[in-house]
Formats: C-alpha cells, sequence, structure tokens
C-alpha cells in the first residue's frame, strides 16, 4: 500500500532533518569552546544526506550517511590574557560560523515541517480512503 | 452481475493506486529536497492510467521464490509505468533538481485528485446499495 509507505519515506525526512538541526545545535553551542575532550579546540560539523531505498517500494526515504567535520581555518583572536593563548598570544577559537548556522537552521526547520505536513496529508487521505463505501 | 460490478470500480481502482504511487513519488522529493545530486521523480499521470487500462486494470506479479527468478520489471502499483525526470527550472549548485514549490503544489493537487476517486467509489458504492434495496 503506497500511501503507507509515505510513512516511511517522510518519518526518515524528518529524522535526518532532525538530526542535522541537532549538528546546529552542537554547533552553536560550541562556537566558543577552545578545547575538547582531546584538548584540540572544537570543529563545526556538518551531516552529510543521502537517498536510501525501502525494499519493494518506488519512492526514497534520506539518511544522514556520515557527520564530516568542517576543514576551513580556525578563528585566531589575539588575547594575551586568555588561558588557552599560545606563546605569540593568539587563542584558537572554532570555525563555527553563528550566520551559516541560523540559516542552516532555519532551512532543517522548513524541511522538517514539509515533511510533518506530507505525513499529515497522507494520514487523512488514508483515513478517507477507509470511509469508502459507508 | 459480479463482473458488472468489478467494471465498474475497476478504472477508479486503477487511478486510485496510481494516485497513491505518484503521492508516494511526491513525498520522497520533498524528503530529498536537501539530498545532494538527487533528481526529482514523477509520472505522466495520463499515459500511465491508459497503460493501466489497457493492460486491463490490473497486472499481476510473478511471484520470485529464487535467486536465479527473472523480476519482470514492473512495479504493482506503478502498472509498470516509466519513472520520469522533472525538467529543471532552477538548477542548484549540489545538482539537486527539487524545486519545493512546484513539489508542493503537485503534492496538494494529488491529494485532491486521490480524494475524489474516493468520492467517486463511494457514490458509485451508494449506487449500487440504493439499486439493491430499491
Amino acid at each position: 500500500m503506497s500511501l503507507f509507505n509515505i510513512f516511511n519515506i517522510s518519518g526518515s525526512g524528518m529524522t535526518a532533518q532532525a538530526q542535522r538541526l541537532n549538528v546546529v545545535a552542537s554547533n552553536l553551542a560550541n562556537a566558543e569552546s577552545t578545547t575538547g575532550p582531546d584538548g584540540k579546540p572544537y570543529r563545526a560539523k556538518q551531516v552529510i544526506f543521502q537517498t536510501t531505498t525501502f525494499e519493494g517500494q518506488p519512492g526514497q526515504g534520506v539518511r544522514v550517511s556520515s557527520v564530516a567535520e568542517d576543514n576551513s581555518p580556525m578563528k585566531m583572536v589575539y588575547d594575551p590574557k586568555h588561558p588557552m593563548a599560545d606563546s605569540k598570544g593568539y587563542v584558537t577559537l572554532p570555525n563555527v560560523n553563528p550566520v551559516d548556522e541560523m540559516v542552516n537552521m532555519i532551512s532543517a526547520s522548513r524541511s522538517y515541517q514539509n515533511n510533518v505536513d506530507v505525513m499529515n496529508t497522507s494520514k487523512s487521505l488514508l483515513l478517507k480512503t477507509l470511509t469508502i463505501g459507508q | 452481475m459480479a463482473s458488472r460490478i468489478d467494471n465498474m470500480y475497476q478504472f477508479h481502482q486503477a487511478a486510485l493506486n496510481l494516485r497513491a504511487a505518484r503521492q508516494e513519488l511526491i513525498a520522497s522529493n520533498i524528503a530529498n529536497a536537501d539530498t545532494p545530486n538527487y533528481k526529482a521523480k514523477d509520472i505522466d499521470f495520463q499515459a500511465a492510467l491508459q497503460g493501466a487500462m489497457a493492460s486491463g486494470g490490473n497486472r499481476l506479479q510473478l511471484s520470485a521464490t529464487s535467486g536465479g527468478h527473472l523480476d519482470n520489471g514492473s512495479d504493482p502499483h506503478l502498472y509498470g509505468t516509466e519513472v520520469l525526470y522533472r525538467t529543471v527550472v532552477q538548477p542548484s549548485a549540489d545538482g539537486n533538481t527539487v524545486d519545493m514549490d512546484v513539489e508542493r503544489a503537485q503534492f496538494a493537487d494529488n491529494a485532491l485528485r486521490y480524494e475524489a476517486s474516493v468520492k467517486f467509489i463511494s457514490e458509485k458504492t451508494k449506487d449500487v446499495l440504493l439499486a439493491l434495496q430499491g
């Protein structure tokens, strides 16, 4: 039944977008983290989306294939009083760009809402189908 | 008499099946709106419905019980209809061709037409009941 498959597809979309939102939250929360568990400053992370197929159905879902680290240069700030400053007085801050993250967040939220709408429409169509013959 | 009733429903049954399959394709387009290199898909509904009616409304699937069995290549919901790719209006840098405006509009349109088919079937059922009960 095709309409039931939509729940799988939209569900996978919602999971993927929620994961993206999760990564955005982590990036924004760690925008000033000068040390992580490995002693190095935090690096911005990005999710990578990939299509995924469900057995026996033509539609494709989406999944997060991996979480990649952003390789752009870290932010260097001159602050000799900072405890993490190097010998030249520079502090290495994470390469998180708050503007990029906010844009990413809005995009993830809109895509999530689209998937919710698709799911609601499919649900109401299924309920209408159940009323055939009544 | 049973076959007369069967014939009466055949067209709307095929239409409903195709609408549900198309709904699934559009749902996967919406779920994959942010997946790099994903190409938006759709079917030519008119051609698909004509093909479905020409093949008698129902195409039986051969069951594959061994790995050596050949797949007859037809999707039970799509009646062997070819899945086409959408023409790109505004290409994006990541190779994704999903245009959310088009997809949302087509999704709403398809949902409404699905409901119309459900309504037609319900009304036909009421007609049959009326004829039976007098």
